[in-house]
């Protein structure tokens, strides 16, 4: 068998020597997560066909199973189109690229496993925490530079909704951070992994619970996805898209789903640590337990209806920043009794 | 060769900060000028960095990318701007303004001929702040040092809330009454 950490290292000692950075693990985790994102849009139709009763993609290749690729091709090659009123031309083309680049330079602080992070930083959970802030600055844009009285309302709706959703966000994470010590990502699933309960989503419970559902309004995934309702905005802020930027408008919106699940998996649920030892795959449970989110994310969307805007407001304001404060407390007890 | 590269990068970044500052004042579309700003804020938080303070930078991103100047956005969204590009100028004190802060400029530079850096104080060298991260250092100093002058802002910002929901609540009120 060929050694492949040993191979990997000699490829990265390389591209560090001569580059400064770790272009190749960039590299890495920026194709596998492509991937992953295409695949999720074709497990999404799938599994919400099945909920649905439905048979969903099974057209393309076996099973449909080529169905993503063929929708990339297809948005590649379409039209770029620009409405010919759009507001400033330079916004209008960079709010997509603002979306995606916020979205995934994220993952460059998530651990996948112990020694699989491209940048090893000690605030790596504010980085994250910083980059889903900018990254509703593309919706926001997106929605004034189409000059369209629906996208408009999109961008909003948006900006209201991530700024509310954000501190609850914050502060569900506080609570990891004070039993953690820290704010590596690293450190913070090594101290989960000698905590008594092994993962931080038990003694965290409500820390969790706000995180998922802060979670989901950040990526303005259904229940609130008021940003983009179909039934009263067409689309929201990406109306005016086509082509390409729309592309990278999805593209964006899954790789928030993926960059908050992982989030969740290294935070609460205990990063790449599992019951046993998988040989040869050291990211098995990492991978199990992300795959589980983004099927939870899925799930949600096929079950539950849209949230009223001022529900969502109230759900935000009355419910979860309490319930995040609440949590804070009863964390700080814990750990000046014990 | 070692010192070159930090002097590089603090020149790009103060070209740059200096640049879009103006950029921020002289723009006449304002979500431009809000762009731009965030154009700077960016730049301040690499400055951040190059000087070791990576919880500042952390935060100047979160707290004024994120949040500030979202709310900018808002507030210039929802005041209708566009009539206001056609005025020609907002004022006509403008060459005024540019002889006073070049008279600024150079009074500052004058006094800053002379300016030596004072030598540093205490035992908090970057290694040693670095080893017990710069979180913690920043939190014990906040809550133990400075915990008179941490209440008395966060007391501040709490009046200023209320300040807005009592304003906000009257208004209602008042027109409450008159229907």
């Amino acid at each position: 068998m060929i050694d492949f950490l040993r191979l990997y290292d000699t490829a990265n000692h390389f591209l560090l020597k001569y580059l400064g950075l770790s272009v190749f693990k960039s590299l890495v985790l920026v194709g596998i997560t492509l991937l992953h994102v295409a695949y999720t849009t074709y497990a999404e139709r799938k599994i919400i066909g099945h909920m649905q009763q439905r048979l969903g993609p099974n057209r393309v290749g076996p099973r449909g199973l080529l169905q993503p690729i063929a929708d990339v091709l297809k948005l590649i090659t379409k039209e770029d189109i620009i409405p010919s009123c759009v507001d400033s031309p330079v916004v209008f083309k960079l709010a997509p690229f603002i979306s995606l680049v916020a979205g995934a330079t994220s993952l460059a602080v998530i651990p996948i496993w112990e020694h699989f992070v491209v940048t090893n930083v000690n605030m790596a959970l504010l980085v994250v925490l910083a980059m889903s802030s900018l990254s509703s600055f593309g919706v926001i844009l997106a929605g004034w530079a189409s000059n369209s009285r629906y996208s408009f309302l999109g961008g909003l709706r948006a900006s209201a909704q991530v700024i509310s959703y954000e501190i609850a966000m914050a502060l569900a994470l506080v609570g990891v951070m004070m039993l953690a010590g820290s704010m590596n990502l690293i450190e913070i699933v090594k101290a989960q992994i000698e905590s008594p309960f092994k993962i931080y989503a038990i003694p965290q419970i409500i820390g969790f619970f706000v995180f998922m559902v802060a979670a989901i309004a950040e990526t303005n995934r259904t229940p609130f996805d008021l940003p983009e309702a179909e039934s009263e905005l067409v689309a929201g802020y990406f109306v005016e898209y086509s082509g390409i930027r729309f592309a990278l408008f999805y593209l964006a919106e899954y790789f928030g789903m993926i960059v908050m699940s992982m989030l969740a998996v290294v935070c609460f649920l205990g990063g790449w640590y599992g019951p046993f030892e998988v040989p040869g795959v050291p990211m098995f449970w990492f991978l199990l337990k992300l795959y589980f989110l983004i099927f939870f994310y899925i799930w949600v969307r096929a079950t539950l209806p849209r949230y009223r805007y001022d529900q969502l407001m109230g759900l935000g304001w009355k419910v979860l920043i309490p319930l995040a404060l609440l949590n804070i407390v009863i964390t700080g007890l814990i750990k000046v009794l014990a | 060769m070692e010192g070159l590269l930090p002097k590089i990068v603090f020149i790009y970044l103060a070209v740059v900060l200096v640049v879009t500052s103006l950029l921020v004042v002289t723009n006449r579309n304002a979500v431009h000028a809000v762009l731009w700003m965030l154009v700077m804020f960016l730049h301040q938080a690499v400055l951040f960095i190059t000087l070791d303070a990576e919880f500042l930078a952390a935060v100047q991103i979160i707290v004024y990318a994120g949040a500030v100047l979202v709310l900018f956005l808002f507030v210039v969204y929802m005041i209708n701007l566009r009539t206001e590009l056609k005025i020609h100028n907002f004022t006509v004190f403008w060459p005024a303004a540019l002889f006073v802060s070049v008279a600024l400029v150079i009074l500052a530079a004058q006094a800053l001929k002379d300016f030596r850096a004072p030598q540093p104080v205490g035992d908090m060298t970057p290694e040693a702040i670095a080893k017990v991260g710069h979180a913690k250092l920043l939190g014990k100093a906040l809550f133990t040092e400075h915990i008179l002058s941490f209440e008395t802002v966060g007391v501040l910002l709490l009046v200023a809330v209320l300040g807005a929901v009592v304003l906000t609540r009257r208004i209602r009120m008042i027109r409450g009454e008159g229907l």
